[in-house]
C-alpha cells in the first residue's frame, strides 16, 4: 500500500501520533533515564545506577507516603464501592423523588478536589467545626480532632474523598441494576428469597463487570491523589498525610532534587501498570478472543 | 441507560419503606451537609462564626464576605480576590475545550472511518496515556514546552489540557462514530465525498449529542484542574482553583472563614451550574469519561 493512500487520515492523526510518542512514551523514557542520574536542580547526565531508588526506599517520608496510599486506596475504594452500591440499591427501590436524590448524591463529583478539601477542612476544623457543634449540643465526650491527629488525618482525607466519589460509583451501579432483567426479580420473589439476600448473592455477582470497572478506575485515580490532600491537610500534620504524588511534586519544585523525583515518579508509574495490566489483559485480550470464537 | 424504574409504584407505606426513606434522607443530609455549611458560613460575620455552632443558621445575614472574596482577598502580597483567577480560568477553559474537542472529533472520525495500518496501535498508545500519573509526565513536558518557548503561558496550558484530554475524548468520539451506520459513509463516498467534505457535511451535523457530552466533560475537568494550572499556566494565568488554594492557605493574618467559604463557593459555581443544567448529559459523560484524571 503506497504511503500517500488515505493520506488525509494520516495527516489528521499526526498530532495524536506525535503526542503519544513524545509525551506519553517519551516522558516515561526521559523520567526513567534521568532517574538513574544524580540530577539536582537541573537534569544532568551523570549516571549513578539505581542509587536514587536505593535512597528513595530508605526515606522515612517515602515509607509514610506509601503506607498512606495503601490506607487511602483501601478505605477510599471499599468506602466508595459499599456506599455507592448501597445508594444505588436504595434509589432502585422505586422511591419518590428519585432524580432529586440522585442529584444530591452526585453533585460532589462535579466539584474540584481543591474545593472538596477546603470544605472538609472547615467542617472538620478542630476549634469551630463539627466537634464544637457536638459540644454545644451537650455531647462533650465527642472527639473529632482528625485533622490535627497524626494517626487519623489520613482518614479525614478518606472521608472527603468518599463523599466526593461515592456518587460516581452509584451512577455506574445504578446503570447496572437497571439493566437486570425483570424475570430474574420475578423468579427470586417466587422462590421467596429475601430482598437484601437477592441483592448481595444474586444481583451483585451479576454486576461483576461494573464492579471491576469501578475498582480499576478508582484505583488508577488513587495513585495520583494530590490536590485533595494539598487542600485538606497540606500533607500534615508534619508529613503524616504525605503521598507519593506529593513526594514527587515536592522534590521537583521545592526541594530541587530531580533525581529523587524521577525515581519516585517511575515507581508510581510501575504501580499503576501493575493495577491496570491484569484488567487491560482481561478487557482487551481475553474478551476479544472469546468474542471472536 | 433507562432511568425509569420498572413496575408500578408501591401504594402503601409499610414500616420497611418508612425505614428506607428515613435512611435515604439521612444519607442525603450527609451529602448536603458540606454544601449547607459552606453557604451559611459565607453569610455569617466572623464574630458569629467564632461564637456559634457551625451548623446554625446565621442570626444576621452578612454579605461582607462575598465582595471581599471576589475582589479583595489576599494571596501573599497581592489583594485582588478571585476575580483574576475567574477570568484566567475562562481564558484557559474556553480555548482548551474548543481545541481539544475539535481535534479529538477529527481523531475519532479518522479512526472510525479511515482506518489505516498502525492507526490502532497509536490509538492504544494514546489510551495508555490516560492512565499515566501526571507526576511522571509533568517535568519532561515542562522541558518540551520550554523548548517550544510556550512554558508558563496561555498557549502552554492550552496545549497541556489538549494533550491530557485527548485519550478519553478520542475514545468517546471514535465509539460514537463507530456506532453510526456505515452505509451512510459509503453513500457519501459514492457521491464523491472526500475526507474533509464528509467530515464537515455528513459527520459534524450528526455529532451534536456526543459533542455535548465531550464539552461537559472538558469544561468541568479543566475548570476543576489544579495541578496542571499550577505548573504550566504561569504566574499571570493562574486558574481559579490555584488562587482559591492560595487565598485560603495564607500562613499569616487572621483566617476569615466566611471569606474562604465564599471563595470556595465561587470557584465551584461553574461546574455546579454545568452539573445542574446538564443533568443526564453529565451522567453520560461520567460513564464515557470515567477514566479521565
Amino acid at each position: 500500500m503506497p504511503f500517500y493512500r488515505n493520506i488525509a487520515a494520516k495527516i489528521a492523526l499526526l498530532p495524536m501520533i506525535v503526542i503519544s510518542l513524545t509525551v506519553f512514551v517519551g516522558c516515561i523514557i526521559y523520567s526513567f533515564v534521568y532517574s538513574l542520574t544524580n540530577s539536582k536542580l537541573v537534569p544532568v547526565m551523570n549516571y549513578v545506577g539505581f542509587d536514587q531508588y536505593d535512597r528513595l526506599f530508605k526515606q522515612r517520608k517515602w515509607d509514610v507516603a506509601v503506607e498512606n496510599i495503601f490506607i487511602y486506596g483501601f478505605v477510599f475504594t471499599v468506602g466508595c464501592l459499599i456506599i455507592g452500591f448501597l445508594l444505588a440499591v436504595l434509589i432502585d427501590q422505586k422511591i419518590r423523588g428519585e432524580s432529586l436524590f440522585r442529584t444530591i448524591f452526585l453533585y460532589p463529583y462535579a466539584m474540584s478536589f481543591v474545593v472538596t478539601g477546603l470544605v472538609w477542612k472547615w467542617v472538620l476544623n478542630p476549634t469551630f467545626g463539627l466537634e464544637n457543634s457536638m459540644h454545644m449540643w451537650g455531647m462533650t465526650w465527642f472527639e473529632l480532632d482528625w485533622l490535627v491527629n497524626r494517626d487519623l488525618a489520613i482518614y479525614a482525607v478518606c472521608i472527603a474523598a468518599v463523599w466526593q466519589g461515592a456518587g460516581f460509583v452509584m451512577v455506574l451501579m445504578l446503570a447496572g441494576l437497571r439493566g437486570i432483567d425483570e424475570d430474574i426479580w420475578k423468579s427470586l420473589s417466587i422462590e421467596g428469597v429475601a430482598k437484601w439476600k437477592s441483592y448481595i448473592f444474586v444481583i451483585l455477582p451479576m454486576l461483576r463487570p461494573m464492579v471491576v470497572t469501578a475498582i480499576v478506575l478508582i484505583a488508577a485515580g488513587v495513585v495520583k491523589v494530590y490536590d485533595l490532600i494539598l487542600a485538606l491537610t497540606s500533607g500534615g500534620p508534619g508529613y503524616a498525610t504525605t503521598t507519593p504524588a506529593m513526594y514527587v511534586m515536592e522534590n521537583f519544585f521545592s526541594r530541587a532534587n530531580l533525581g529523587q523525583a524521577f525515581a519516585a515518579s517511575i515507581i508510581m508509574f510501575i504501580s499503576v501498570v501493575c493495577i491496570l495490566a491484569p484488567w487491560a489483559f482481561y478487557e482487551f485480550y481475553l474478551r476479544n478472543k472469546y468474542a471472536n470464537n | 441507560m433507562s432511568a425509569i424504574p420498572k413496575g408500578p409504584r408501591p401504594k402503601h407505606l409499610t414500616v420497611g419503606r418508612i425505614g428506607l426513606y428515613c435512611f435515604i434522607i439521612m444519607c442525603a443530609l450527609f451529602f448536603l451537609m458540606p454544601l449547607y455549611v459552606m453557604i451559611i458560613t459565607s453569610l455569617k460575620d466572623m464574630d458569629e462564626i467564632r461564637a456559634a455552632n457551625i451548623l446554625n443558621l446565621p442570626k444576621e445575614l452578612s454579605f461582607y464576605a462575598w465582595p471581599k472574596a471576589w475582589s479583595q482577598a489576599c494571596t501573599g502580597f497581592v489583594c485582588e480576590g478571585l476575580k483574576p483567577g475567574f477570568f484566567n480560568s475562562i481564558k484557559i477553559t474556553v480555548p482548551s475545550v474548543i481545541v481539544s474537542v475539535a481535534l479529538s472529533a477529527l481523531n475519532g472520525y479518522a479512526l472510525a472511518f479511515w482506518r489505516f495500518k498502525g492507526a490502532y496501535f497509536f490509538f492504544g498508545l494514546c489510551m495508555f496515556g490516560a492512565f499515566i500519573p501526571y507526576q511522571v509526565m509533568v517535568y519532561p513536558l515542562l522541558k518540551i514546552e520550554d523548548f517550544l518557548g510556550i512554558y508558563s503561558s496561555l498557549p502552554g496550558i492550552i496545549l497541556v489540557h489538549t494533550i491530557f484530554g485527548m485519550p478519553i475524548l478520542t475514545l468517546i468520539f471514535r465509539n460514537f462514530y463507530a456506532s453510526l451506520p456505515i452505509d451512510l459513509f459509503k453513500a457519501a463516498r459514492i457521491d464523491g465525498g472526500n475526507f474533509i467534505k464528509i467530515f464537515f457535511y455528513v459527520i459534524i451535523p450528526m455529532s451534536t449529542p456526543i459533542t455535548i457530552v465531550a464539552v461537559i466533560l472538558q469544561v468541568t475537568g479543566i475548570w476543576n484542574d489544579f495541578l496542571l494550572g499550577l505548573v504550566f499556566a504561569g504566574r499571570d494565568n493562574q486558574p481559579m482553583t490555584v488562587q482559591l488554594n492560595n487565598i485560603v492557605q495564607v500562613d499569616y493574618g487572621v483566617a476569615e472563614y466566611n471569606v474562604d467559604m465564599s471563595a470556595t463557593i465561587l470557584t465551584s459555581l461553574v461546574p455546579l451550574f454545568v452539573y445542574f443544567i446538564s443533568g443526564r448529559w453529565f451522567v453520560r459523560g461520567i460513564a464515557a469519561g470515567a477514566i479521565k484524571g
